[in-house]
């Protein structure tokens, strides 16, 4: 009972902080709208009636552009973190991501081909996107971890990551010739490259929270399993676990996240790799902790890191992917050279 | 020939034979191991020794017959072997702070859908860390942990698994000489305790047959021979399989410590 106390408080807390840094990301933007203007149109929506002494042109503001935005921001943060954080522990690998071994590129260049040949009805060319970008990477995985194990049967940590980046650039590569040759589509493909999380609508983010909410489930009932994968493949099987199964598992999983996520926002890169890292500070590596947390923190993190790329350098709007990345790839760093220091201690 | 012949035999290995990349590893090894009996595999590098281990954790593909109690082992559920088959690996590197508690904890991983209390749980944890040393570590990350720590990590994960067989490859490998010895009298005092059996792969030809009561000599994939200390670890046997005057050379080694005995 003391063990369900201390949880639920945790999880009130954590809610709690979540939709603080909610409501102050949909409170800052261009044009002020202050937060207890913000509350009221909130809650006008729900009750169908809007006070009268705000100013009309605020409600599409508030309730068009900015709130399904910061959700959206939320739910790509939850789901590319916990997708990592999954990731990291399956190949016992702390630099693995969906951008480093190169899936996100994968899960971008499903979603390009779908634009690229699909009818002109939104709706098929919207679903194509999405279930081509979970096709792609998903088969990317497998094909950067078959790859691996030819090179290296040992699936050493350095291996996966150089053929995530060789995969990377092919996939790449295959996108922009794409691109370049569909000269119809173009002008989609282009929209959707630089779609970020900004053009979200609530459709989108009801069905990006039905997916997340469906797969972290799953893989949470799976986190003694990715303990025994983080402690070692052959561990894992030793104490009983089924390997291959599971691993099929929590691959298909991270990649209907990830490929949802990329076909929604465009790739945001190293979110996955950085929030675990800092999430394992406060937790430590078990998956019963790590993966709603990271949750959590991925959320709050990418909500505000969205914010920063609206209001910093207002009215210019930084590509999300500019701030995660520059913090991203200065961690990847210094995660590498303690990781070799580790080596050197034995 | 041997009092044990009356228990029953645990793991029957009947003709396996296991092929990689063109090579046979393993030739047509058929033996089989009783309760309570040490059964050692010995023989130079390349013997085969680790393969066998291998195929037995059903880690690689093989063919021929490896029997549990009279039952296919590669049809029985994962964690039904998990249960009765318990495998010591001979080497881990760790990349998380996962505490020596979490890694020993996940030795239970078969029997969680048994709702045993956490009680009892506990108790055994407690108990395979205590076997093993490890109590006082238990919250200890393992990265901060020596290597032979490490591998008494694993050993108490072993124990609290609590199969009826243990495999262990080169299991005092990366362990000093007074944990060497330690461990064998732990595994030792627990497999005749609850009526176990081990299956070992080691080295060290006097650790050797110290420990075991059963030996199976190995070279090239083929299984040389096989019997009880008198007949396998004798300089017949040996010298032909490692090319070498193996007990002048021991005995050239142990000579410095006899003037102290």
């Amino acid at each position: 009972m003391k063990i369900k106390a201390v949880f639920l408080t945790r999880f009130f807390f954590i809610s709690m902080c979540l939709i603080l840094i909610m409501n102050i990301c949909v409170v800052y933007g261009s044009v002020d709208i202050n937060l207890w203007d913000t509350g009221r149109i909130v809650f006008g929506a729900i009750t169908g009636k809007f006070p009268s002494d705000i100013p009309e042109r605020f409600i599409p503001i508030v309730l068009g552009v900015r709130l399904p935005r910061v959700l959206m921001s939320g739910l790509v943060g939850a789901s590319l973190s916990i997708s990592g954080a999954a990731m990291q522990g399956l190949l016992k690998n702390p630099l693995a991501d969906g951008t480093t071994i190169g899936v996100s590129s994968g899960a971008s260049l499903g979603a390009v081909i779908a634009i690229a040949f699909s009818a002109k009805s939104t709706l098929v060319s919207g679903l194509g996107t999405f279930l081509m970008s979970i096709l792609f990477s998903f088969a990317s995985i497998c094909l950067i971890l078959f790859l691996a194990k030819i090179i290296d049967f040992t699936l050493s940590t350095n291996t996966v990551i150089l053929i995530g980046v060789i995969y990377s650039m092919f996939a790449s590569s295959i996108t922009s010739l794409i691109t370049t040759l569909a000269d119809k589509e173009i002008k989609n493909i282009v929209f959707w490259s630089m779609g970020s999380i900004a053009g979200s609508t609530y459709e989108e983010v009801v069905l990006m929270t039905v997916i997340l909410i469906i797969c972290s489930f799953v893989l949470m009932r799976n986190g003694v399993e990715l303990n025994a994968f983080a402690i070692g493949e052959e561990n894992a099987m030793h104490v009983g676990v089924d390997v291959r199964r599971v691993k099929l598992r929590i691959m298909a999983l991270v990649s209907i996240l990830i490929g949802v996520s990329v076909s929604i926002s465009g790739t945001i890169g190293f979110v996955g790799l950085v929030i675990p890292h800092i999430t394992r500070i406060f937790t430590g590596p078990n998956h019963k902790k790590l993966l709603p947390i990271s949750m959590a923190i991925g959320a709050g993190f990418l909500m505000l890191a969205d914010m920063f790329c609206r209001t910093m350098f207002s009215p210019i709007e930084l590509p999300i992917g500019i701030i995660t990345s520059f913090i991203g790839s200065i961690l990847f760093v210094f995660i590498m050279i303690r990781k070799n220091s580790n080596k050197f201690r034995g | 020939m041997n009092s044990n012949k009356k228990s029953p035999s645990i793991l029957e290995i009947n003709g396996l034979t296991v092929k990689m990349a063109g090579f046979t590893l393993v030739d047509q090894v058929t033996f089989n191991i009783r309760e309570r009996e040490k059964f050692i595999i010995v023989g130079p590098n390349g013997a085969g020794k680790s393969t066998i281990i291998k195929a037995i954790s059903q880690s690689i593909p093989y063919s021929g017959e490896i029997l549990y109690k009279g039952e296919d082992v590669a049809k029985m559920q994962k964690n039904q072997i998990a249960r009765n088959i318990g495998v010591l690996a001979q080497h881990h590197s760790v990349n998380y702070s996962f505490t020596v508690e979490e890694i020993v904890e996940l030795g239970r991983f078969s029997y969680r859908k048994d709702k045993l209390m956490i009680k009892e749980e506990k108790e055994i944890i407690q108990e395979a860390l205590e076997m093993t040393g490890m109590i006082e570590k238990r919250k200890q990350s393992v990265l901060t942990l020596s290597g032979g720590e490490i591998q008494r990590t694993f050993l108490a994960q072993l124990f609290a698994q609590n199969p009826n067989i243990l495999i262990l490859d080169e299991p005092t490998n990366y362990l000093d000489i007074q944990y060497q010895e330690q461990m064998f009298r732990v595994i030792e005092e627990w497999i005749t305790s609850k009526n176990k059996a081990v299956l070992a792969v080691v080295h060290d030809l006097s650790l050797a047959s110290y420990f075991g009561s059963e030996f199976l000599l190995m070279n090239q994939g083929k299984a040389v021979s096989r019997g009880r200390k008198e007949e396998v670890m004798i300089p017949e046997q040996l010298n032909l399989v490692y090319e070498m005057n193996v007990g002048s050379w021991l005995h050239y080694l142990y000579k410095h410590w006899e003037k102290y005995l």
